[in-house]
């Protein structure tokens, strides 16, 4: 496989990743959305691995498994398990309207290409047109976060903001030390489980996930 | 090796940090712990005096580089003559107040743990000891912290009151602001020695050798003395030692006061003699001026207290006051280089430094015992404690003494020295102050007198007369540790001012270390007996002659009065006539402060009301009045109600940013970041 090749296969791949992400941001479902999410990963993973494949860097294949069992298996279906046990399927609220978290999301992806062009112009990598899409994957995750009023639907952006540091590593650097993506991997496990036991106690105190409510928790003056 | 003073002094501070390290381990056998834990202090504080008296006699420095501390910034340790001093202080009076307290904590026995108590009074004397011996700006500042915090949780320990809490939260806040100065002011002394690229200039070598700009000295001195000013309580930075003092426990306002405000003096003096080295004339008219300020409106304060632990609280302020004139004039002798003038003023500070450390600590410890006796501050409620506890009487009257400047005790001798760099400065080139330096003087003499006022009503409402309060509680005194403590300290007083030739003699090592002249040429001409400031023709003071000679006038009296029989008679009192006169009839504290306060009124904020009982059937002849007077310092109104009030408002309008919903904490670091990213891109 030539490079020319790779880097196509690479950027259509970036492009899915991006849709996905564009996608959970319209997405009022929760099912949808988590499905969704599973897709980002399964694409995240497969582009790690042909990223590791073109630079010859072996770990990266293991970094592509990790993210394959962990953000396209484990965490959806520990979500999955989370929404059926606290019967939470109906549509997510959103704080701003849909058409406006859309405009949001394209300017943030245009400032992202602005804000990248300078590394695009001295980087010889061949990830290096990715970069952009994976800062504004990390947008759009913290975007998510914001718009959302849902607490699961904000740990879902947590975890796409995650996917897209992921993906900004590997594009940019062709992959952080092995070490460290354990390290990171092993994290997010970890945070997602805490957010589900919080999620447990949070719905047992409110009666309800919607972080609104948790504005009560305010010292009043 | 043979061991030199400073590996004594390293010793005492290893002793006292390993106390209060095993300390917690006796907590379930308290009296055995007061018992060896105040021992083991006593123990380790004499070991500091021996170490800096050798110092200071041997009048050389001696240095330690320590390997622990922070990577590439090792610890520096340096004892010289100026830390010696300042060692012998403050180990002295821990010494008597360590023997003092063996006695004092066991009233709190059966009360309460004293665990916390004698851990962090441990602490806080290893952190006095470490603030002299210090030679970098760093372990300076983690010295300093120890002590501000040691200091803290001492004057919270007995935390159920709420007046407890507020003050020692105070004394903090007034501690840490500044602590940030005496940070900013080093770090400006350290980027100047080394240049702002590199750490080296943290050493006090790198300051001592580096020559400054007077721009960067002159902030750095200014911050400097803000920050020692605000530990040292000098006016309008002294809120704190009134409400602070009091609430402690006896033992440890004594060492507050006593030696606690004096590091701040020390900082002083080591960073204006010792690192700066050269300065211009009006910074010590700013130290003057302030120590002016703090001697008259600390006095004044200290006159208008019912409270006999705050009324020494005031107290210390107007000491601080005179032992900053002190300083401030050597400043200015120097920088007009005048050294023999300035090596007398620098005397006259440091000799008061030590003076103060002796009758204030001797002060608050017999305010400690009749505290303990009594368990009650007011003094409008005490009264003829003299027959229950003549010793605690009589050595708090030796404080007394001292404090308000009578011969032959060591007050005298410091404010007598203090007046003779004052009438020495028409030499002084500069006609300003010659014209301000005796309105000086004059502000001097008129705190002395003051001073003598206010102890007069401090020893006279307490122990004089008859019990004030209502309901008498039985008094006992004080026992032998505290009684041991305290004539320790008053023999100091009497010694210092007896033979003021010899102390003058061995602490001449300090100014020859500062400024380069000492006085012991001049001040002992003519032997021990006779001290002579500068020449024997301008003025003298004899401390033995005098001593004996009112020794001699004192037992004559008492011969004359007590040997033949039927000179004293004891009568019920006179009542001129009238027939109901009760012990509430009595002078109290505020009748005896009245005079003053009407002369003085305009500098206090005073709420004095009167008013007559509803149930009075005419006004000529009420059944009751109801008389309420507040006195309060103005400088709270003005400086730091404003303050309070402007931080206040400040964190209002930043509390609105707290929503108490995720997503706007959200945007706010959501927006950070683009801000961030567009602009530093």
């Amino acid at each position: 496989m030539n490079l020319a090749v790779a880097a196509q296969i690479i950027s259509f791949l970036a492009a899915l990743v991006l849709l996905c992400a564009f996608g959970m941001l319209v997405q009022r479902r929760m099912y949808g959305l988590i499905h969704l999410f599973a897709w980002q990963g399964l694409f995240l993973s497969i582009s790690t691995a042909v990223v590791g494949f073109v630079a010859g860097k072996h770990h990266l294949y293991i970094s592509s498994l990790l993210t394959l069992s962990l953000k396209v298996f484990l965490l959806p279906y520990i979500l999955h398990v989370l929404i059926q046990r606290l019967k939470i399927q109906k549509e997510v609220e959103t704080v701003v309207n849909v058409p406006m978290t859309m405009l949001i999301g394209i300017a943030l992806v245009i400032f992202s290409y602005h804000l990248t062009a300078p590394v695009r112009e001295i980087s010889t990598l061949v990830t290096r047109s990715v970069l952009a899409i994976a800062l504004a994957t990390v947008m759009i995750g913290l975007l998510m976060m914001i718009t959302r009023r849902h607490a699961v639907t904000q740990i879902i952006g947590f975890l796409a903001m995650e996917n897209g540091l992921f993906f900004a590593a590997t594009s940019a650097t062709y992959g952080m030390p092995l070490v460290v993506e354990l390290g990171v991997a092993l994290d997010v496990l970890i945070a997602a489980f805490i957010f589900g036991i919080f999620f447990f106690h949070i719905h047992t105190t409110f009666d309800s996930l919607d972080v609104e409510q948790m504005a009560r928790l305010k010292e009043g003056d | 090796m043979n061991p030199g003073p400073i590996e004594f002094a390293s010793l005492s501070v290893i002793a006292l940090l390993v106390a209060a390290l095993l300390t917690p381990l006796f907590s379930r056998r308290q009296r055995l712990l007061i018992a060896c834990c105040f021992g083991l202090t006593a123990a380790a504080s004499l070991l500091a005096v021996v170490a800096g008296a050798w110092t200071v006699s041997r009048g050389n420095a001696e240095k330690i580089v320590m390997l622990i501390g922070l990577p590439d910034l090792p610890f520096h340790l340096r004892l010289d003559p100026l830390a010696g001093f300042f060692l012998v202080v403050i180990g002295l009076l821990s010494l008597f107040v360590s023997v003092y307290s063996i006695g004092y904590v066991k009233g709190f026995l059966g009360k309460r743990s004293v665990t916390s108590l004698a851990v962090f009074y441990c602490l806080f004397l290893a952190g006095m000891y470490m603030v002299v011996l210090s030679d970098d700006a760093l372990i300076f500042l983690i010295s300093w912290e120890v002590m501000a915090a040691a200091s803290y949780f001492l004057v919270i320990f007995e935390d159920e009151r709420i007046e407890n809490r507020r003050a020692a939260f105070l004394y903090m806040v007034v501690a840490h602001v500044g602590a940030i100065a005496i940070l900013l002011s080093f770090g400006v002394l350290a980027g100047l020695a080394s240049g702002f690229g590199s750490f080296d200039g943290y050493t006090f070598d790198a300051m001592r050798s580096a020559s400054f700009p007077i721009g960067g000295a002159t902030a750095a001195f200014l911050l400097a003395f803000f920050g020692f000013a605000a530990k040292a309580g000098v006016i309008p930075l002294h809120v704190w030692l009134p409400e602070a003092h009091p609430v402690a426990p006896s033992n440890v306002s004594a060492l507050m006061s006593g030696v606690m405000l004096k590091t701040a003096i020390y900082g002083v003096i080591r960073i204006t003699f010792d690192l700066i080295r050269v300065f211009p004339w009006w910074w010590g008219a700013i130290v003057l001026v302030f120590g002016l300020l703090s001697a008259v409106m600390g006095v004044l304060y200290a006159l208008m207290q019912n409270d006999l632990k705050r009324l020494l609280a005031y107290s210390s302020v107007e000491n601080i006051g005179i032992i900053f004139i002190g300083v401030g004039l050597a400043m200015i002798f120097t920088s007009f280089k005048l050294p023999l003038l300035a090596a007398l003023a620098l005397t006259t500070g440091i000799y008061h430094v030590l003076n103060h450390a002796m009758f204030k600590g001797l002060l608050f410890m017999g305010a400690g015992a009749v505290l303990h006796a009594t368990h009650e501050r007011n003094m409008e409620e005490m009264g003829g404690l003299i027959h229950q506890m003549p010793w605690t009487a009589a050595l708090f009257l030796i404080g007394c003494v001292s404090i308000s400047a009578m011969p032959p005790f060591n007050g005298f001798v410091s404010e007598w020295l203090t007046f003779q760099a004052f009438l020495l400065s028409p030499s002084l080139p500069s006609p300003l102050l010659k014209l301000l330096i005796p309105m000086g003087a004059a502000l001097l003499a008129l705190t002395g007198a003051l001073a003598a006022a206010c102890f007069v009503k401090a020893f006279g409402v307490t122990f004089l007369g008859h019990w004030r309060g209502h309901h008498r509680p039985k008094v006992q005194e004080a026992d032998w540790p505290m009684r041991v403590g305290m004539i320790m300290a008053a023999t100091a007083c009497l010694l210092l001012g007896i033979l003021p030739t010899l102390a003058i003699g061995w602490m001449d090592a300090v100014p020859q270390q500062l400024i380069g002249t000492s006085l012991g040429t001049s001040a002992g001409a003519f032997g021990w007996m006779w001290l002579t400031p500068v020449a024997y023709e301008r003025a003298s003071y004899s401390g033995p002659i005098v001593f004996f000679g009112i020794l001699a006038i004192v037992i004559a009296a008492y011969l004359l009065l007590h040997v033949r029989p039927g000179t004293i008679r004891r009568v019920p009192i006179w009542d001129c006539g009238f027939e109901k006169i009760d012990r509430r009839m009595q002078y109290n504290a505020t009748s005896f402060a009245m005079p003053i306060r009407r002369i003085f009124g305009f500098l206090f904020n005073v709420k004095e009301r009167v008013r007559i009982s509803r149930r009075t059937a005419h006004r000529a002849f009420p059944a009751r009045l109801y008389y309420s007077l507040h006195v309060r310092d103005r400088v709270w109104g003005w400086l730091y109600k404003p303050v309070i009030r402007a931080s206040f408002w400040g964190a209002r309008k930043v509390g609105r940013l707290q929503q108490g919903r995720i997503q706007a904490y959200l945007i706010y670091s959501f927006v950070t970041i683009i801000v961030l990213l567009v602009f530093l891109r």
